[in-house]
């Protein structure tokens, strides 16, 4: 979704052609401020109303227990499906860049599907699949395993709104830089797993640590397919967002917007990153041009 | 053993595309082969079958009494230069041409010194001492060519395989290059089997040209062989310059249109064929006569030679000659063309 | 077991890597959806019929395809804007901007939502300005979409800006020697290959707008037959343990969404066709 290749030669932009000084001055001022209205001034918000009453309030409402463990949860769903996603992520992109087989462009789809999939939706399939009335729901109740309204629930729901991301960022390399090098690494006698971790890891490196980077920020900010599944049990199953509403609803903005602030510097460090691998891109990029 | 490697009646298909229509070969212990052709003629795929790199459809590769068809790409043990090098833009020349060495199992692995001292001895033999730590990135394109010759040697292959050894780089590092691999092959002696479209290289550098079309072999000989004695038309048109010119076989005769062409002799079947005659083998006559008259078109200067565009009445494209350098026709003036040496073939036009 | 004559593949973990990938794409993704069709095809018809075509899901849907619609529409427009001004123009800050761009990605949606509807809510910094003018953002459909403008916008910008960095300015020098005015090069010459890549974007922003929950909720109101967004109405739904209800709604959106993005690729496609460059 976020294109890799983008910005990979700032020396290739080309000088202003055409337009007037004026038209120009005027089509910037229109774009800044529209970034300004859409992007900027919510980022500035979420800080400014939780520093509204000051540090001290700020302080103590991420330390109260309920943030507390909302956000232990919420470091534990992504410790668990970011993992995963980076596994099955790696192994699709391999499939996909690398062999011919029928049924190739569907699986690009099917991989793909989870991002145009409202994530109510996601939420609502596995209410169906292991809620009490669900189809798993009487098995799931007699051996007494809980899925929904509980951890296992929102990992899920996670892993499924995150399918996409890892895949999505390396499989564009993978392809722009052919099979070569793995050619070269067996012919010269590596094994398959060999081969793996010393030439293709480190080949897709940046854009690997890139889509994790997006698949974490999604993962620790999913908002709706986890509000269906979690059943908001306060301290149990509120990952940060969930507690950000419950805060939110009780009329509690300075909290919620406390706990928003700490995923609003989430995001903003993974844009932080984003930017810097953006950097090294430019060479790694450039470099899958033939040696 | 006198063969090192042989390639029999080999078959490759990509779907509905014969790339390869059974193809053999025999390479000899130390020979260096060139496979020329045009592009889609099949070498770089036999190339690749013969580096485990494609599967065969039929057919059978032998590196000396062993069969390769069932051997992994580690027991093949083949020295494979891409075309591109696909150097390990992450790791130093130094550790890119440890790589096959600390690839092996841990039992059969060398000593890091001995690797050490290995990739010492490689570095010097290809004159890249001093650059061991440097990044691929960091390498002209020539010195790139030679570690990815390193990289390949270091695992002792039983067979050096070159993709196109210096399809990617400029004219003039081409040549030293050349050179360079001529004497480094003289020193070394591996059996080398090399792709390559360029003739010129083929023709200098190799020991035996095979030369490809279409996904057969069409000539395997020296230099010499396929230059001079090209045993098809293929062969010969492709092959340096030549001209083609439409002619008839009749009885012992050569006839080119009504008149019968003196002093030929051919062993073809009667019918239609072609006349395949390189420039350097017409000689200008006096007075207009000869096989082939014609008008002046232009007269230029080819590096040592001068060469002039003839248009003769009744033939498709303009005759290409090489005059010496005393004579110098007017563009227009009328002249007659001897015919020294040619070669004929039985061809559908 | 192996089409087309594959005998034996070279490169290694065929077999591993596609059965990772098929497992947990089956696991995770294909039979939950599954499970939704079949629940929503065990409703029987009527009942389908009933739920679909009742007042309250045709006015959520009404408002979350609508909105996601117009979201689509301004940020095809500011989209290709901002594309355009970070390509072509240098200016203070160019750099931060076209970081900036991504923040939606980055940005959890519930954050967000309640910093949206602090903004436009009518004592919030925007919402004060605009309502002695009598415009309401917040807790209007208004609001849905100005959440939507904010959750679609990077995918109109990063879908357009990599295919005008890379056209060739040749093309715009030549029709402008040719004596074209620069509104006709622009008309002519630079939109015509900018539209596919443009389409792209609308298409990504209309479908992440039509499933948006997070960021809509808190800016909505969410007075039902008004501002409930589809979404919303099946976790209504779900809460009141109306599973049949969610199922249909959810089904209905799928099956809008896939119909809507499919008319839109193929006219992509004949679009891509007619101007011979597909």
């Amino acid at each position: 979704m976020v294109d890799s290749a983008r910005d990979r030669a700032p020396a290739a932009r080309q000088p202003a052609r055409g337009e007037s000084l004026a038209v120009r001055v005027v089509l910037i001022g229109i774009a800044l401020a529209f970034v300004s209205l859409m992007l900027v001034l919510p980022l500035l918000s979420v800080f400014t109303e939780a520093l509204r009453k000051g540090w001290d309030v700020y302080v103590a409402a991420i330390r109260e227990p309920d943030a507390h463990s909302a956000i232990r949860l919420t470091l534990l769903v992504a410790a668990i499906a970011v993992p995963i996603n980076v596994v099955t992520g790696v192994a699709g992109a391999w499939v996909i860049a690398r062999f011919e087989f029928p049924g190739r462009n569907l699986l690009v789809s099917l991989i793909d599907l989870p991002f145009s999939v409202s994530p109510v939706i996601t939420g609502l399939v596995y209410v169906l699949l292991f809620g009490a009335q669900g189809v798993f729901g009487t098995w799931l109740a007699y051996n007494d395993v809980q899925i929904i309204f509980a951890v296992p629930g929102i990992v899920l729901a996670t892993i499924f709104v995150t399918f996409p991301f890892v895949c999505r960022e390396i499989l564009p390399i993978m392809q722009a830089q052919g099979s070569a090098d793995e050619e070269a690494a067996l012919t010269l006698g590596a094994g398959p797993w060999w081969m793996f971790f010393t030439i293709t890891l480190p080949n897709i490196r940046w854009g690997l640590l890139y889509g994790v980077l997006l698949c974490n920020a999604r993962a620790m900010g999913e908002f709706g397919a986890v509000s269906v599944v979690s059943g908001r049990i306060r301290g149990l199953t509120t990952t940060m967002p969930l507690h950000i509403e419950i805060l939110y609803n009780e009329y509690n903005s300075v909290a919620a917007f406390a706990v928003a602030s700490l995923l609003a510097l989430l995001a903003l460090l993974t844009l932080l990153a984003k930017a810097l691998l953006e950097w090294r891109y430019a060479d790694e990029l450039a470099a899958t041009r033939p040696l | 053993m006198t063969v090192a490697l042989s390639i029999e009646n080999l078959r490759k298909h990509f779907g509905g595309f014969e790339a390869l229509r059974g193809v053999s070969l025999n390479v000899e212990p130390g020979e260096l082969v060139a496979l020329l052709g045009p592009s889609g003629s099949g070498k770089t795929t036999l190339l690749r079958l013969v580096a485990g790199l494609e599967v065969e459809d039929a057919g059978r590769i032998l590196f000396g009494d062993v069969e390769a068809n069932n051997l992994t790409l580690r027991d093949r043990r083949i020295g494979f230069v891409f075309q591109h090098y696909a150097l390990f833009r992450h790791l130093t020349v130094e550790d890119n041409i440890a790589y096959g060495l600390r690839a092996r199992p841990r039992r059969e692995r060398p000593s890091v010194a001995e690797i050490r001292s290995r990739v010492g001895t490689l570095l010097d033999l290809v004159q890249l001492g001093g650059l061991e730590k440097r990044f691929p990135a960091q390498l002209s394109g020539g010195q790139r060519q030679r570690v990815a010759l390193a990289r390949a040697l270091a695992i002792e292959p039983r067979v050096l395989l070159l993709d196109e050894p210096f399809g990617a780089l400029d004219a003039q590092v081409r040549k030293d290059l050349r050179r360079w691999l001529r004497d480094l092959h003289a020193r070394t002696g591996h059996t080398t089997l090399f792709v390559t479209h360029d003739q010129d290289e083929a023709l200098e550098l190799a020991d035996r040209v095979a030369i490809l079309n279409q996904g057969a072999i069409e000539q395997v000989g020296t230099s010499d062989d396929v230059y001079e004695r090209p045993e098809t038309s293929f062969v010969c048109g492709f092959l340096g310059e030549t001209n083609r010119l439409p002619v008839e076989f009749a009885g012992g005769q050569v006839f080119l249109g009504e008149l019968p062409i003196y002093g030929m002799a051919h062993f073809n079947t009667p019918g239609p064929g072609s006349l395949y005659v390189r420039p350097h083998d017409l000689q200008v006559t006096e007075g207009g006569t000869g096989a082939l008259s014609g008008i002046v078109l232009s007269v230029r200067r080819i590096a040592d030679r001068r060469r002039a565009s003839i248009a003769v009445p009744g033939m498709p494209a303009a005759i290409e000659t090489d005059i010496s350098s005393g004579f110098a026709p007017a563009v227009g003036e009328r002249i007659g063309l001897r015919i020294m040496r040619a070669l004929t073939f039985n061809e559908a036009r | 077991m192996h089409p087309r004559g594959h005998a034996r593949r070279i490169l290694p973990g065929f077999h591993l890597s596609l059965g990772i990938t098929v497992t947990a794409l089956s696991c995770i993704v294909l039979i939950p959806l599954a499970a939704l069709v079949a629940k929503s095809a065990s409703t029987g018809v009527g009942t389908f019929v009933e739920i679909a075509t009742s007042p309250r899901t045709l006015a959520a849907l009404r408002l979350s395809f609508g909105a996601a619609l117009l979201a689509a529409m301004v940020n095809a427009v500011f989209g290709l804007l901002i594309a355009w001004i970070l390509v072509r123009y240098d200016f203070p800050g160019r750099r931060l901007v076209d970081a900036i761009v991504d923040l939606p990605f980055a940005m959890p949606t519930a954050v967000a939502g309640i910093a949206l509807a602090a903004i436009y809510a009518p004592n919030g910094i925007v919402g004060a300005v605009l309502d002695p003018y009598g415009i309401r953002v917040a807790y209007t459909p208004l609001g849905v979409a100005v959440a939507l403008v904010f959750i679609g916008l990077p995918f109109v910008v990063r879908s357009v800006q990599p295919v005008l960095e890379e056209l060739e300015s040749e093309l715009e020098e030549a029709a402008a020697l040719l004596g074209a005015n620069r509104l006709r090069v622009i008309w002519t010459v630079l939109l015509p290959p900018l539209l596919p890549a443009l389409i792209t974007g609308f298409v990504l922003a209309f479908a992440r707008g039509v499933g948006e929950y997070g960021s809509v909720i808190f800016i909505a109101g969410n007075v039902p037959l008004v501002s409930e967004i589809a979404p919303l109405l099946i976790v209504i739904r779900l809460e009141q343990f109306d599973y049949a209800g969610a199922a249909v709604v959810g089904v209905l959106m799928l099956v809008l969404s896939f119909v809507l993005i499919l008319g839109l690729n193929l006219f992509h496609a004949s679009f891509r066709r007619s101007i011979g460059n597909g």
